[in-house]
C-alpha cells in the first residue's frame, strides 16, 4: 500500500534488465495482493523516470496487464506509452486486452484503454483503434466521450486521411453540439489542433455554431472555456451586430480567476473589434479591458511576464487602453529581470507630456541598479525619452550627463550610444555637451559606443577644437576594429577633412585612412565605401562635403510602433509563444500556420487597407525586417534570420540591399530614421487617427522601422534561439 | 501537445533565470520554480503561454495538496501517483478537470482493485468530473456547518525617498473555507461599489475596487446583470475572489527614513515607524530591513522596542518587533562604520523594505457585509469573517541617495 507517507524514493536506484526480469517471474508465486509484482514495477517505472531504457522487459511487462488492479494496470500502460513505438511489432499482443477494456463496465477504464491506446500511434493500433474509439466517442458516459474527443486528435497526428476516411472529424463536428459542455469543450480543442495543421481541414465557425459553444462557456471548465474562447477567433463576423453582440457576451470572461481565460478572452475581443462600428462599445471595451490587464500583474512572475509582452503589443495597437496607467508598471526592486526589462519598454510607450517627469525619475533610479542589462536598458530609455517627448529632453540630457559623470562604463557607453540619436533630433540644441562626452573616449570599448561617438566627432568635428587629434587617435587602431567602428572611422576621417580642409593632420589622416580601406581591408563594404570616398574627393571636393554633410532627416519615434497591419496580425497570437517574441509562429515554429484577419463586409475600412493576406504565407510582417545601417556592422548578425520558405523571400530580403545602398550614401551613423506621418505619440483614441501608413510603404520605406534607429536596442528581447543545433 | 516534468533541481543553475520561456528551433520550453525544483512544459506549437504556466500553477498546487510539500522527495516518494495525475489533468497537452476534490474522489493514495471499484460509483464519479460543478461533490456532510471567510490583503508601496507615494494598491484574497454539508448556494456581499468605470468618486464608506476575478464557481453571467456574486462552493478551502483596489489606500504604517553620512567612514541611520490605524488593533511580526552599503564593517543600532541586528551576508540591519500598538511609533536610531575602499563597487541603493501583518484591518477599506447559505435541507450554517493586512517584501521605502557612489 502506498499511503500518504509512502516512501518510493527508494526505488530510484540504476536496475539491471535481468534483475528485474528475474523479480517478476520470482514475484508471481505468493503475491495474494500483487504487492510484490506492484514494487517491481514501480522499480521498472523510476527507471524509465531516470531515462534507462527498460524496453527489453516488453513481454515479462505485459504479463502483468491480467491482474484486476487498477494500479498495476496504469503502470503497464504507462510502459507501453513509452515503449510501445519502438516495440511495434509485439504491440499486437497487448490488443486484446485493450480492447477488452474498451468494453469495461467502468467508464474510467474505458476511458483510460482509448486514451492510452492513441498515445501508441502505431500502425497496427491506429488500425485496430478504430471501432472503439467510433464507440467511445457515442459512449453514454460524458467523461469517456470527451477522451475520446482528443484522441480523434491524436489519431490525426498519427495518420491524417486515415482519420478523415473513417468518418471521425465529422463526428467530432457533432460533438460540438453535445449536451455536455465539457465534451463540447474538448471537441473544439480537437478540432482546433486538427485545424491549425497545415495538412489538416480548415475549421470554420458559423454564428449557429459560434453561439451554441457560447452557450456551452458557463458550464465548462476554465480550460474548456479557453478552449472555446479560442475557436471564437475561427468565427468571421458578417455584420457588425453580431460582432458586437457576442463581444457583449464574453466580457464578462475577464472577470476569471485563470489568467489564460482573462487573455483568450481579450484577444477575441481584440479580434472582435475589427468587426465593429459601435464607436461607445469599443471605447467600453478598451476602458474595461485595462483592470483585468493589470490585475494579471500581481499574478506569479510567469504570468506577469507573459501579460507584459502582450499589453506592449495591445498599447501599440488600441492606445487608449492603460493610457493612464503608466505607474502600475514601475519595477518593484525584487521583481525578477525578465519582468522588470518588459515593464521598461511599456513605460517608455506610456510616456508623454503628462507623466514624462515620473517616468524619467524611475528611470534614473533603475540607471543605478546592479544588472547590467536593466541599466543598459534604463539608460537608453531616458535617451528615448527624450527623443520621445520633447518637453522632458532637457530634463533626460542632465540626467545623461549625471549618470556620464560616475564613469561606470557600461552606463557611459549606452549614454553615447543614445546621446547620438538626440543630437540628430534636437540639431544645434545640446551640442553643448559633446566635450564631456569627449573626456569619456578612453572607456569605450564596445563597437557601437565607440562608432556613435565616432560619428559624434566627425559630425561636430567644426566645433571640437581638438577633433584632428582625437580622430588620430582614434584611428591608431583602425586594422585591429571590427568593421562597424572602421566604417565609422572612414567616414568621421573623411567628415574631419572636409571641415578641415588645411589641417594638415586631417589631410595626413584621411589618406592613411583611404588607404587602408582600399588597400588593406577584405570586407567589400568598406572597401567600396573607400574608393567611393577617395573618388568623390578626388573629383569635386565640394561636392562630396555637400553629400556627405548632408542635413539629415531629423530622427522621430513615430515609427516606434509596429504598423497596424502586423499588429493585428500579431495580435490574433494574443497570449501565446508567437506574442512574447512578438514574431508570427509560422516564422520561428515548423509547420506553424500563419493567421490573419479574414475579410468580411463587416470588417472596418482601416483594418481591410492593412489586410495581410493569408495566402503569401506571411513569412515577416514588413516591418520586421531589420535594416540596422549597413549590414555588416548589424551586432545581430550572428543570429541567423529565420529560415525562409523557398516559396517567399523574393520581396522581402530584395529590400534590404536596396535600403543600405542608400543609408550608405547618406551617413555611416546606424540611426534611421521614421516617417513624419502617424500621430505624435498614440494619445488619440485608436483606429480611426492612427494614420500609419499602409503596410506596403513600411516594407519599402528603410526608415520605417526603429529597430535601426536605435541600433541593437532590441538586444536583451527575448527572442527564439533558431541557431540551435539541437533539432 | 506538451508534456509536464520534473526536473530534479541538479539541472539547471538557478540565479540566471533571465527568462522563464526558452526556444531552440522550434521546441519552447516554459519553466516555472518551485522550491529548488523546475516544473518544466515543452512544446512544439505556437502554445497558449498563459494557460501554460497557469497550468503549471495549478500542477504544483495539486501535488501540494495531495503530499502536503512539493519538493524533490515528495515528488520521488509519489511518482507513481504522479504519473496518475498527469495522465489524468492533462491529455495531449490538453488540461482537463483541475478540482482537486474531484480528483481525489479517484485518484488516491490508497491504491484501488479494479474488481471491487463499483462502476456505479464511477459513473457518478465520471458526472462530476465532466459536470457544470466538476469542483464539488454531492455527498458531503457535516454535523456542524461552518464557513470561514478571510479577507487577506497584500499592501503593495513604493514611496520615493521624498516621502511621495509612487505607487500603493491592495492585492486582495477572499479565502473561503466551507464545512457545508449538501450542494449549498451562497450569495456573498461586500461594500464595494463595483464600479469599474471610475465615474463617481466617494461616497459613503462603500469602497472602490479596480478589477475583481473569481474562482472558477463563481456564476459570471449574474455578476455581469446584477453584480451579486453567487455560487456553489467547493468543498474545504478555496479562493473565492481576488480584487485590486488602487483608491484610498490606508496605509497602516508609516516609515521615516533618514541616512546621513558622515565623512566617507561612517553613516548614520534614524528610522521612524508609525502606526497609522485604531490603538485596539496593532501590527505583529513587523520586520524592517534596512540596506547598507557594501562596505560596511559594522553597525550598533539603539532601540527601544524590539532587536535590531547588521547581518553582514546579506548587507541590510534587520530589525524585528512583535508587536507595535496602534498609534504608537518606534524609532531605531544605527551608525554604521565603513571602510575606506579605493574600487567601491557598485551599489544598487535597494530600498528599505517592511513586513508586518495586521489583524482585522483592511487596507482597501473592504468589509464582508453578507453571506447567505442556501441548501435544501435548510440547515443554519454559522459563519466567520477574518480580516488581514499584511505586507511581504512589497512594502518598500526608498532610501535618500546620500551615499550614492561618487566619481572618484
Amino acid at each position: 500500500m502506498s499511503g500518504q507517507g509512502s516512501q518510493d524514493a527508494k526505488f530510484f536506484q540504476r536496475g539491471k534488465i535481468q534483475e528485474f526480469r528475474a523479480e517478476l517471474q520470482a514475484a508471481e508465486s505468493k503475491d495474494k495482493k500483487f504487492t510484490k509484482r506492484k514494487t517491481v514495477l514501480k522499480k521498472i517505472v523510476a527507471n524509465i523516470t531516470m531515462g534507462n531504457d527498460m524496453s527489453p522487459l516488453f513481454s515479462d511487462v505485459i504479463q502483468c496487464l491480467s491482474i484486476p488492479s487498477l494500479e498495476i494496470k496504469k503502470m503497464v500502460y504507462l510502459f507501453l506509452v513509452c515503449y510501445g513505438r519502438s516495440k511495434a511489432d509485439h504491440i499486437s499482443r497487448v490488443i486484446p486486452s485493450f480492447l477488452e477494456d474498451c468494453e469495461d463496465r467502468n467508464p474510467l477504464v474505458r476511458a483510460l484503454a482509448i486514451r492510452t491506446m492513441s498515445y501508441i500511434p502505431t500502425s497496427l493500433v491506429v488500425e485496430e483503434i478504430a471501432d472503439p474509439l467510433r464507440h467511445a466517442l457515442k459512449d453514454k458516459d460524458p467523461y469517456v466521450r470527451k477522451t475520446a474527443a482528443i484522441c480523434v486528435a491524436k489519431l490525426y497526428t498519427a495518420d491524417p486521411r486515415k482519420a478523415e476516411r473513417s468518418g471521425f472529424v465529422e463526428m467530432l463536428r457533432d460533438l460540438l453540439l453535445d449536451t455536455n459542455a465539457t465534451v463540447v469543450a474538448n471537441a473544439v480543442a480537437a478540432l482546433s489542433e486538427i485545424g491549425d495543421r497545415q495538412d489538416g481541414v480548415i475549421f470554420r465557425l458559423n454564428l449557429t455554431v459560434a453561439n451554441k459553444l457560447l452557450a456551452a462557456l458557463g458550464e465548462s471548465s476554465e480550460w474548456g472555456q479557453i478552449y472555446i474562447l479560442d475557436s471564437l477567433l475561427r468565427y468571421v463576423p458578417d455584420r457588425h451586430e453580431d460582432a458586437e453582440l457576442m463581444a457583449e457576451r464574453i466580457i464578462v470572461q475577464m472577470q476569471h480567476a485563470n489568467s489564460a481565460v482573462v487573455l483568450t478572452t481579450i484577444k477575441v475581443l481584440l479580434y472582435l473589434m475589427n468587426y465593429m462600428e459601435n464607436r461607445r462599445l469599443m471605447d467600453y471595451i478598451c476602458k474595461k479591458m485595462g483592470p483585468p490587464l493589470v490585475t494579471l500583474l500581481s499574478s506569479g512572475p510567469e504570468v506577469q511576464y507573459v501579460a507584459l509582452r502582450n499589453i506592449l503589443l495591445i498599447i501599440q495597437r488600441r492606445p487608449q487602453v492603460l493610457k493612464n496607467d503608466v505607474k502600475v508598471f514601475f519595477c518593484k526592486y525584487n521583481d525578477p529581470i525578465y519582468v522588470k526589462l518588459a515593464k521598461l519598454e511599456i513605460m517608455y510607450r506610456l510616456a508623454r507630456d503628462e507623466n514624462a517627469r515620473e517616468v524619467l525619475a524611475e528611470l534614473q533610479e533603475y540607471a543605478s541598479e546592479v544588472d547590467i542589462d536593466f541599466v543598459r536598458k534604463a539608460v537608453r530609455s531616458i535617451g528615448r525619452l527624450a527623443i520621445k517627448v520633447s518637453t522632458a529632453a532637457d530634463d533626460c540630457i542632465k540626467v545623461l550627463l549625471e549618470l556620464i559623470e560616475n564613469k561606470v562604463t557600461y552606463v557611459v557607453q549606452e549614454a553615447v550610444i543614445v546621446i547620438k540619436d538626440v543630437f540628430r533630433r534636437y540639431p544645434g540644441k545640446y551640442e553643448g555637451i559633446i566635450p564631456a562626452l569627449c573626456e569619456n573616449l578612453d572607456a569605450l570599448d564596445e563597437p557601437e559606443s565607440k562608432a556613435a561617438m565616432i560619428w559624434i566627432v566627425g559630425q561636430y568635428a567644426n566645433r571640437i577644437d581638438n577633433a584632428d587629434e582625437l580622430m588620430d587617435d582614434l584611428t591608431y587602431t583602425f586594422l585591429d576594429e571590427p568593421t562597424e567602428v572602421q566604417l565609422a572611422l572612414l567616414t568621421a576621417a573623411v567628415k574631419l577633412f572636409i571641415y578641415k580642409a588645411q589641417s594638415d593632420t586631417s589631410k595626413a589622416l584621411v589618406h592613411k585612412v583611404l588607404k587602408w580601406a582600399t588597400e588593406e581591408i577584405d570586407n567589400p563594404d568598406l572597401r567600396d565605401r573607400g574608393f567611393m570616398y577617395w573618388r568623390l574627393l578626388a573629383i569635386n571636393p565640394a561636392v562630396a562635403g555637400e553629400i556627405v554633410l548632408a542635413e539629415k532627416p531629423a530622427i522621430t519615434t513615430d515609427a516606434d510602433r509596429m504598423d497596424r497591419g502586423a499588429l493585428d496580425q500579431l495580435l490574433l497570437h494574443t497570449g501565446t509563444l508567437g506574442s512574447i517574441y512578438h514574431k508570427n509562429p509560422e516564422t520561428f515554429i515548423r509547420g506553424a500556420t500563419g493567421k490573419a484577419l479574414t475579410d468580411s463586409p463587416a470588417l472596418n475600412a482601416a483594418s481591410r487597407q492593412v489586410l495581410v493576406p493569408v495566402s503569401r504565407n506571411n513569412m515577416l510582417p514588413p516591418t520586421a525586417i531589420r535594416i540596422p545601417g549597413p549590414g555588416p556592422r548589424d551586432p545581430r548578425k550572428t543570429v541567423p534570420p529565420p529560415p525562409m520558405p523557398p516559396s517567399d523571400g523574393a520581396p522581402v530580403p530584395s529590400a534590404a540591399p536596396v535600403a543600405e545602398a542608400s543609408d550608405l550614401l547618406l551617413d555611416t551613423s546606424p540611426s534611421q530614421e521614421g516617417g513624419d506621418d502617424g500621430d505624435a505619440d498614440g494619445d488619440g483614441d485608436g483606429d480611426e487617427d492612427y494614420s500609419q501608413a499602409p503596410a506596403s510603404a513600411g516594407g519599402a520605406d528603410p526608415y520605417a522601422n526603429l529597430d535601426g534607429a536605435f541600433g541593437n536596442y532590441m538586444a536583451d528581447e527575448p527572442r527564439p534561439q533558431q541557431s540551435g543545433p539541437l533539432f | 501537445a506538451f508534456f509536464i516534468f520534473n526536473q530534479k533541481g541538479e539541472v539547471v543553475s538557478n540565479s540566471d533565470v533571465r527568462s522563464p520561456i526558452i526556444t531552440l528551433g522550434s521546441t519552447s520550453f516554459f519553466h516555472v520554480r518551485v522550491n529548488n525544483l523546475y516544473v518544466v512544459a515543452v512544446t512544439k506549437c505556437n502554445a497558449n503561454a498563459a494557460l501554460v504556466f497557469e497550468f503549471c500553477y495549478r500542477f504544483v498546487s495539486i501535488a501540494k495538496s495531495y503530499f502536503g510539500k512539493v519538493d524533490e522527495e515528495a515528488i520521488k516518494n509519489n511518482f507513481v501517483l504522479i504519473y496518475e495525475l498527469i495522465d489524468e489533468i492533462n491529455d495531449f497537452g490538453y488540461p482537463q478537470n483541475s478540482e482537486t476534490d474531484t480528483l481525489k474522489t479517484y485518484i488516491t493514495t490508497e491504491s484501488v482493485m479494479s474488481s471491487n471499484f463499483a462502476a456505479e460509483e464511477s459513473s457518478r464519479i465520471t458526472v462530476q468530473a465532466t459536470g457544470a460543478t466538476s469542483w464539488r461533490r454531492g455527498d458531503v456532510k457535516y454535523k456542524k456547518n461552518e464557513a470561514f471567510v478571510d479577507v487577506v490583503e497584500t499592501v503593495n508601496l513604493s514611496m520615493s525617498a521624498k516621502g511621495t507615494v509612487l505607487r500603493a494598491d491592495v492585492d486582495g484574497h477572499i479565502m473561503m473555507r466551507a464545512y457545508l454539508s449538501g450542494t449549498p448556494e451562497c450569495k456573498f456581499g461586500l461594500n464595494d461599489k463595483l464600479v469599474i468605470d471610475k465615474k463617481d468618486q466617494g461616497g459613503g464608506d462603500a469602497v472602490e475596487l479596480d478589477d475583481c476575478r473569481f474562482h472558477q464557481c463563481v456564476r459570471l453571467n449574474e455578476f455581469d446583470s446584477t453584480r451579486t456574486i453567487s455560487f456553489i462552493p467547493p468543498d474545504g478551502e478555496f479562493e473565492l475572489m481576488r480584487y485590486r483596489a488602487t483608491s484610498n489606500i490606508k496605509l497602516p504604517l508609516k516609515v521615516i527614513p533618514s541616512v546621513t553620512e558622515v565623512g566617507t567612514t561612517q553613516v548614520q541611520y534614524v528610522v521612524t515607524v508609525k502606526t497609522s490605524f485604531s490603538n485596539k488593533l496593532s501590527a505583529t511580526n513587523v520586520v524592517v530591513r534596512i540596506p547598507t552599503p557594501l562596505n560596511t564593517t559594522s553597525v550598533d543600532c539603539k532601540v527601544h522596542s524590539g532587536k535590531a541586528k547588521y547581518v553582514p551576508a546579506e548587507n541590510v540591519v534587520v530589525w524585528k518587533i512583535p508587536r507595535i500598538q496602534g498609534g504608537q511609533e518606534v524609532t531605531l536610531s544605527a551608525t554604521g562604520a565603513l571602510t575606506s575602499t579605493t574600487n567601491r563597487q557598485v551599489w544598487a541603493r535597494p530600498p528599505i523594505d517592511v513586513d508586518f501583518q495586521v489583524l482585522m484591518f483592511t487596507a482597501s477599506g473592504l468589509i464582508v457585509r453578507f453571506l447567505k447559505v442556501f441548501e435544501k435541507s435548510d440547515y443554519q450554517s454559522v459563519k466567520w469573517v477574518r480580516y488581514l493586512t499584511k505586507a511581504s517584501g512589497s512594502y518598500q521605502i526608498r532610501v535618500r541617495g546620500t551615499y550614492r557612489h561618487r566619481s572618484l
